[in-house]
């Protein structure tokens, strides 16, 4: 094999992104052409390779590793920890998603610097952020995984506290009055460090107590070993990488940081946040907690499902008595990935399919709605729902694509957002042997009245803020409809939710095989 | 044995040269900054006997390799001892850095404070390799003499002398409580080397069984663990702390925080180890508790902090606490072989980490009081808009203190992790989960650095002032460039530290 499918090409999608940010910091202050060119280069080349990784991956062998690593390759000698990557059919598309993603939020950025405007910086935190998301979709190693699912909190504490809201609001329960940005930050890292902190201690108590003395996750899952060995533990080791994953993902009732986030954070920053970070919790409920405990799995699916269930309900009650626009897209992630870890809790090939498109979709949809609402907010410097309306006429095209994500989002057939809810709903009804098939076929019914709820919701919004007529607090106001950096930032959204909607193959292409394998090996059949 | 090898002392005889070179240029008519410079070689030279004697096995000159012993078993030269002077020289080496600057710029004698720094480093360096009740007696008054004047080297200023006055105090009472426990195990022993009083009590059991919990015997161990709990201001044995961090000169702080603190830490675990082995069960617990009140309420107390050397001060209290807590645990435990090597490997990595970021910390604190004027934390508002390096490396140090990867502190905390979840013992499993909630309410107040630093507002009075303008010294650059890169480099590649460290392991085998 050659070197480039031998861990060069997964290394350079990883690190490109950061040395590029060491070379936009290198970049004269006053020079930001250079430093807009410097980071998209960087990010570009990353994703131009990813592409070319997914062209040259062997989808006939989509379940084994890829482009991998040795696994003996040391990182840590000390502690046992080897710089071992790789990608399966599974982690495949979140990462070209993840590089796209990168690529249009600096394509976005291009003419859209958040305040205080400091376009070496925020460029340069994108591309830290992507070298964290990348490597946690390519890592096979838990301490090399651990430490890439920190790096991302980093780049995001800064882009919410430093071009965060200003606007001022009353903690909850200490009772001071501080600004959304800095509240909204330091929430942010707080919920995700406690949740991760706990996930290392369950990654050392794999190590140790599994017999195995080993960090790689291949070697962890492989039979069921590591679990069997565990015993009494593994109980507790499942609730500690539990707590780091659902911090992340986020479940009901680990959720409350992500409206504030979202809410506080710039455009780019919520669209990276819905479309990637999230991900990284379901990624590894797939990657990590089911294939190396799948007892546990089993026994804790149930859990899993009903508060997937409660979290899509929740939130779409929630979203209804949002008056903030970005606030109402963000309780719908919370619904949305209810509905992905509805299908990892079924624990069949096809739920757990259901959640991969469903992420990728979410990623797009989410992204684009986030997009829409921080360009939105830019021109009419408000996000109160009760002031928009009329956008339609004001802007016809920004309110064509606000229309057609809402759309997508509500899962509608024949686009992205339809998939990952048919198939999560579908996957209930029948779920692992061994589990409950009422309790999941009453998930599935309450998922269903979910849905219905989401399609309220959505269009509730679409309602307030699309039609009717426009407020005379617009009319002198100058509106401009959609510029050339919002359309080559969005156009490739837009055909990415058309594309996966009408042939979601692109996707399942990828994950069948893997997911099926994985599923047998783990749950034999 | 018992002929002096001076190629195993010579660290310390150059480092006594030194001490001595320093005092004869600070006589002649020459810019005071010449005498740091003559104290920045001399730690350099003293460390390249480390890396013969280290080497020793491949260099042709070498005869002797292996353990080297003398002065009848009380002062011994191997592997960990010489990471751990190594490790002393290095922070000195940083620490004399930031001084330079700090001194120039202010009323203050130079001279000789390099004298009495560097006496305090020749005292750490011998407290790496005591082994015995005496030496190890004097290494630790070396260290701590020097450092009571240090501490009031600002002489006009109220908040220095009480920083002194209180740091004396304490150290005069936890110098006489050591040797009273001391004098105990040697009256109940009658040897000096902790071989000899390790054998002594081994012997005793077996003669006649229920030696060891003579009260005698015990007591004195207990008063000897509290001296060395005074010196590493662990809870509840801290209250000096805070004080005499913030009112001492802010380099001279940051080597109390590192250099003497480890020194500290070292001759604990030395003296514990090698000579109350077999008391296990006394002192295992009682460092247990240390590690898990001091990272508590160090934590706590430092999230009320608004000066920003206070609240390192009691920040190095809690670390404190982290660099206890695998040690303390794995005695407590009673765990020998691999799973006691693995705790002592975690604690010499995190003081190693420490040092390298708490030095970096202090550094920016030198560099931004210059600039600001202050060490409030109110007055670090903004400090990106105007010092976007010094934010950059406020962001470094602070994040890395509070373990957050890719900076170095994430591997000391996972090594601490590690060696916790190890040992199969509840209490040590509950240590780890005391610390895993500690950690996330130390990162509050660390963060309170950087949000200060990158997200609040220039403050008015900061904006106009002539600060602002005000130049870094280029010791003080090399100092922070030095703890950067180390902080950045074991991040990334926690490999570097970790095959040092390992080698330490070997200390543990041989008793």
């Amino acid at each position: 094999m050659s070197s480039f499918e031998n861990g060069w090409a997964l290394t350079l999608i990883v690190f490109l992104p950061i040395a590029g940010a060491a070379v936009v910091l290198a970049v004269p202050k006053a020079r930001e052409e250079a430093q807009k060119w410097t980071a998209l280069l960087f990010a570009g080349v990353s994703f131009v390779l990813s592409v070319i990784v997914a062209m040259q991956f062997d989808y006939g062998d989509a379940a084994a590793t890829q482009f991998g690593t040795r696994s003996d390759l040391t990182w840590i000698g000390a502690i046992n920890s080897n710089y071992t990557i790789g990608i399966d059919g599974i982690s495949l598309p979140l990462l070209v998603l993840s590089g796209f993603m990168t690529v249009l939020a600096i394509i976005y950025s291009w003419n859209h610097w958040p305040e205080p405007h400091n376009p070496k910086i925020f460029s340069a935190l994108i591309l830290v952020l992507a070298t964290g998301m990348n490597g946690t979709f390519v890592a096979l190693d838990l301490i090399l995984f651990f430490v890439f699912f920190e790096v991302v909190l980093l780049p995001m504490y800064f882009m919410i506290g430093i071009w965060g809201d200003r606007n001022k609001i009353k903690v909850p329960v200490l009772g001071i009055e501080t600004e959304m940005r800095l509240y909204a930050s330091i929430k942010f890292f707080l919920f995700t460090l406690f949740g991760s902190a706990f996930m290392l201690l369950g990654f050392l108590t794999l190590y140790f107590q599994s017999g195995l003395e080993t960090f790689n996750i291949g070697e962890l899952a492989a039979g069921g070993l590591a679990e069997d060995a565990l015993g009494n533990l593994a109980v507790w080791v499942f609730a500690a990488l539990f707590l780091g994953f659902a911090v992340k993902v986020p479940m009901f009732p680990l959720h409350t940081w992500l409206p504030d986030a979202h809410t506080a954070a710039p455009t780019v920053g919520s669209v990276l946040l819905a479309a990637i970070l999230l991900k990284l919790g379901t990624y590894a409920f797939i990657r990590i907690a089911i294939p190396i405990l799948p007892e546990q799995a089993q026994d804790w699916a149930p859990v899993i499902g009903i508060l997937a269930v409660i979290g899509i309900i929740y939130a779409s009650f929630a979203c209804l008595a949002q008056t903030d626009m970005k606030r109402l897209i963000a309780f719908s992630s919370v619904g949305h990935m209810g509905f992905v870890m509805l299908g990892i809790s079924t624990l069949t090939d096809i739920g757990i399919n259901a959640a991969i498109i469903g992420m990728v979709a979410h990623g797009v949809i989410t992204g684009l709605l986030f997009f829409v609402a921080g360009s939105m907010s830019h021109r009419y410097h408000t996000r109160d729902m009760g002031r928009l309306g009329g956008n339609q006429k004001l802007m016809p095209i920004m309110g064509g694509i606000l229309g057609f994500t809402a759309m997508a989002s509500l899962g509608l057939p024949g686009l992205a957002g339809f998939w990952g809810e048919f198939l999560a709903l579908l996957a209930a009804f029948n779920p692992l042997a061994g589990l409950s098939t009422t309790l999941f076929r009453t998930l599935m019914v309450l998922g269903a009245i979910g849905t219905v709820l989401t399609a309220g919701y959505m269009l509730w919004m679409l309602q307030k803020v699309n039609f009717g007529e426009p407020s005379d607090e617009w009319a002198d106001h100058d509106l401009h409809d959609v510029d050339k950096y919002e359309l080559a930032a969005w156009v490739p959204l837009v055909v990415a939710t058309l594309a996966i909607g009408i042939f979601p193959r692109i996707i399942f292409g990828a994950t069948t095989d893997a997911v099926t394998a994985m599923v047998q090996t783990v749950f034999g059949g | 044995m018992n002929i002096l090898d001076y190629h195993a002392l010579l660290p310390e005889l150059l480092l006594a040269a030194t001490v001595l070179a320093v005092l004869v240029v600070d006589l002649l008519p020459v810019r005071k900054a010449w005498v740091a410079v003559v104290g920045l070689i001399g730690l350099f030279a003293a460390f390249v006997p480390l890396l013969t004697l280290g080497l020793c096995d491949s260099l042709s000159f070498c005869e002797e390799t292996g353990v080297r012993t003398m002065f009848d078993g009380s002062y011994t030269v191997d592997t960990f001892s010489l990471v751990l002077k190594g490790l002393f020289l290095g922070a000195a080496f940083v620490v004399l850095l930031i001084s330079v600057g700090y001194l120039e710029s202010g009323r203050f004698w130079e001279g000789e404070y390099y004298f009495l720094i560097l006496a305090s480093v020749l005292g750490a360096v011998v407290m790496a390799s005591s082994r015995g009740l005496v030496t190890i007696f004097v290494a630790l008054e070396l260290v701590t003499a020097p450092t009571f004047l240090l501490a009031g080297w600002r002489k006009g200023n109220a908040k220095s002398n009480e920083a002194a006055l209180k740091y004396f105090i304490i150290g005069v009472l936890s110098a006489s409580v050591l040797l009273f426990g001391m004098s105990l195990v040697y009256g109940v022993t009658g040897e000096l080397t902790f071989t000899g009083i390790r054998e002594a009590i081994v012997g005793a059991e077996l003669r006649s069984p229920g030696f060891n919990d003579l009260p005698l015997l015990n007591v004195g161990v207990l008063f000897t663990l509290l001296g060395f709990a005074f010196k590493i201001s662990a809870v509840p044995f801290h209250f000096w702390t805070p004080d005499t961090y913030e009112g001492a000169p802010i380099p001279v702080t940051a080597y109390l925080s590192v250099v003497s603190k480890a020194a500290g830490f070292v001759g604990l675990l030395v003296i514990t180890y090698a000579a109350f082995a077999d008391l296990r069960h006394i002192w295992g617990p009682a460092l247990w508790i240390l590690a898990a009140a001091s990272m508590t309420l160090g934590n706590l107390v430092a999230l009320r902090q608004t000066n920003i050397v206070r609240m390192l001060g009691y920040s190095s209290i809690a670390q404190g606490g982290f660099i206890l807590a695998p040690f303390g645990a794995a005695i407590a435990a009673g765990v020998t072989g691999a799973q006691l090597e693995d705790a002592f490997f975690a604690t010499v990595t995190y003081l190693a980490i420490y040092a390298f970021m708490n030095l970096g910390a202090f550094a920016v604190i030198v560099a931004g009081a210059k600039r600001i004027g202050s060490a409030e934390l109110k007055d670090w508002g903004g400090l990106y808009q105007y010092a976007p390096g010094l934010a950059g490396l406020t962001l470094v140090f602070f994040f890395s203190l509070a373990g957050i990867p890719p900076f170095a502190g994430w591997f000391a905390k996972l090594v601490m992790f590690r060696s916790l979840i190890n040992v199969d013992y509840s209490w040590a499993n509950v240590l780890a989960v005391i610390a895993v909630v500690n950690s996330v309410i130390a990162f509050v107040y660390y963060a309170k650095v950087v949000k200060a630093a990158w997200f609040d507002p220039v403050p008015e009075d900061v904006l106009s002032g002539e600060a602002r303008s005000a130049v870094v010294p280029p010791t003080l650059k090399l100092a922070l460039g030095i703890t950067a890169i180390g902080v950045l480099a074991i991040g990334v590649f926690p490999a570097i530290i970790s095959n040092l460290t390992e080698m330490t392991k070997v200390f543990v085998a041989g008793f």
